[in-house]
């Protein structure tokens, strides 16, 4: 009753690839891109900010549906990567992973933003005036104070991945073992006929995976909110 | 050595400032709002000036002719702010070593230890900035700030946040590093006391423009520069040596050219030099000795000049063989005593006048 079975523990695996890979190759561009927003000012800039939030707003299918025509075989960046590179996205768990990064970057990006507004930049031109060129600064102060923002943003952002469904099963279809994750295997259940039993057990693990994430981030926040606030741990 | 030749517009404000400063401490003086922590970040990079020339020992920091305009990190300054500004998420000793890593192989202004026993922090090292009191807090700034082998500190008015007692252990160890440590110190406040106990020469600035720039007593006895000094705050300032100390009476005997001062609660310890500030309030004039006083300091000397003031007071300028002081009195005292230059007069100061925080190590 409690133990899973190998397709059930396919699918949990791939879900848990799927949705680290999207955090790790977001979490870069969501920096940059936060940075970007917080610190600069160029037209333009409400344009930008628009556009990396447009994915919370539009219908999932419509992101995974552009993904298909841009990273598509015959797609213009698809083509180009698959040529030049030899990566391929589309019905690949990697396009899943994409799928789940472009849904989540919104949630990351805010984040981080939001603790790059709050960092008093007066410890950043104190790090300079000691000695400290700009990137050393940004390595050894700024970041280490928006930690707390990153995790927030990563936990988000992970769980975004977990329930992602609507560009996934758009972009990369829903093939057992390369892209169907929780929630599209829980779909394909309820498809089924007696398939009820199977999706339930799939839901309760979904529920279980996502609280997880949730505890272990709070404890991560709150360790690296006190560090960053400067009390003794 | 650091020359400043700046004009520079930030918003409304405009700033045209030039001055230079020998070793010791030189204090920016000025109300809030003269720009004086805008000079600092001009000095430090923080700010961008629109022309000018900014050297700090020879070493072109900013010349809008020659092109140069070095970034912060390339500075060399150590800047202490007014709110310390330690990073939060690394320990005191990260604190203090975080501008040495870039400097290490530079020569060493002083060394680690040493700026642990000079500004009395090496019990503090293993903490965190958000543990320290805002006294301890400035004092790690202090020395952050020297362990990076500076060329020029600049204190940007490092007692503002500070209560009294606070007040006084930042200064004690600030006058250690001036005579510890050689490196130009430019101190900002806008209290006249701090100046007066820390600095050889002094900046006097108003509303972004600099009014004047001298020895601290020359300044302080120039009475065009009095509306800024404050009104009621400007006088002398007198160096003298500690002669006595009476236990008995609490007083201690202070000896200078011009003779000598009874001075209650003094610190220091006989033989040792000190500052006194005597606002010229509390001087009075009288023109034959007077007998049967409460006031304990009564010293001759001549009339040098009357300033030509409006209102019912005026400033007059006295000489005590060779040490000047100033006494306020009314315009009406002066002419009904006849004061004119040249007349032999008698200054009279009491003793209590003179508050703890008017004397400071010379």
């Amino acid at each position: 009753m409690w133990s899973l079975s190998p397709a059930e523990t396919t699918a949990l695996l791939l879900s848990l690839k799927v949705a680290f890979w999207s955090v790790a190759a977001s979490l870069p561009v969501a920096v940059a891109l936060a940075w970007i927003l917080s610190r600069l000012s160029f037209p333009g800039k409400s344009l930008l900010d628009a556009v990396v939030h447009l994915p919370l707003v539009l219908p999932p299918v419509v992101v995974g549906y552009f993904l298909l025509l841009a990273f598509g075989r015959r797609g213009a960046i698809g083509a180009f990567l698959e040529e030049t590179l030899g990566i391929t996205f589309i019905f690949r768990w990697t396009g899943a992973a994409l799928a789940c990064a472009v849904m989540g970057l919104p949630l990351l990006v805010r984040a981080v933003r939001q603790s790059l507004d709050a960092v008093d930049r007066g410890l950043e031109a104190a790090a300079a005036t000691l000695g400290a060129p700009p990137l050393w600064v940004f390595a050894t102060v700024t970041l280490p104070l928006i930690l707390p923002g990153i995790l927030t943003g990563m936990l988000l952002s992970f769980a975004r991945s977990l329930g992602e469904f609507g560009a996934t099963i758009t972009f990369v279809s829903n093939i057992p073992g390369e892209t169907q994750t929780l929630p599209l295997a829980i779909y394909a259940f309820t498809q089924v006929p007696g398939g009820d039993g199977q999706a339930l057990r799939l839901c309760i693990l979904s529920i279980v995976l996502s609280l997880a994430a949730l505890m272990a981030s709070e404890v991560l926040v709150r360790r690296a909110t006190v560090r960053a606030a400067g009390r003794d741990a | 050595m650091l020359e400043f030749d700046v004009r520079c517009r930030v918003g409304g404000f405009a700033l045209d400032a030039a001055f230079a400063t020998g070793g010791g401490v030189t204090a920016l003086f000025g109300r809030s709002g003269a720009g004086k922590t805008t000079v600092l970040n001009l000095i430090a990079g923080l700010a961008r000036p629109q022309s000018g020339r900014i050297t700090v020992e020879k070493r072109k920091l900013y010349d809008s002719t020659a092109g140069i305009d070095l970034p912060p990190h390339a500075r060399r300054v150590g800047y202490v702010f007014q709110e310390g500004r330690l990073l939060p998420h690394l320990t005191v000793r990260h604190n203090l070593l975080y501008g040495n890593f870039f400097n290490r192989k530079k020569n060493q202004v002083v060394a680690f230890e040493q700026v642990t026993e000079l500004l009395g922090i090496g019990h503090l090292l293993e903490r965190r900035p958000g543990a320290l009191s805002g006294g301890e807090k400035q004092r790690v700034a202090i020395g952050r700030a020297l362990l990076a082998n500076p060329e020029v500190l600049l204190l940007d008015e490092p007692l503002a946040s500070l209560d009294a007692p606070r007040k006084a252990e930042i200064l004690y160890y600030v006058e250690r590093l001036r005579d510890e440590v050689r490196i130009p110190i430019v101190y900002v406040s806008h209290s006249l006391d701090e100046v007066v106990r820390l600095s050889n020469s002094m900046v006097l600035m108003s509303d972004g423009r600099v009014l004047g720039t001298g020895d601290v007593r020359e300044m302080m006895s120039r009475v065009e520069l009095r509306p800024y000094l404050g009104r009621h705050e400007g006088g002398a300032v007198i160096e003298a040596r500690v002669a006595g100390q009476d236990l008995k009476s609490g007083l201690a005997r202070l000896e200078f050219g011009g003779g000598a001062l009874e001075i209650p609660d003094v610190e220091a310890l006989l033989g040792e030099q000190v500052r006194i500030r005597v606002r010229a309030r509390d001087v009075s004039i009288a023109i034959t000795r007077p007998a049967g006083l409460s006031i304990r300091n009564v010293l001759a000397g001549t009339v040098v000049d009357l300033a030509d003031d409006e209102g019912s007071s005026l400033d007059v300028r006295l000489d005590l063989h060779g040490t000047a002081l100033l006494a306020r009195i009314t315009r009406k005292s002066a002419s009904e005593l006849g004061l004119r230059p040249g007349l032999p007069v008698f200054a009279l100061i009491k003793a209590v006048s003179i508050d703890r925080r008017s004397v400071g190590y010379a």
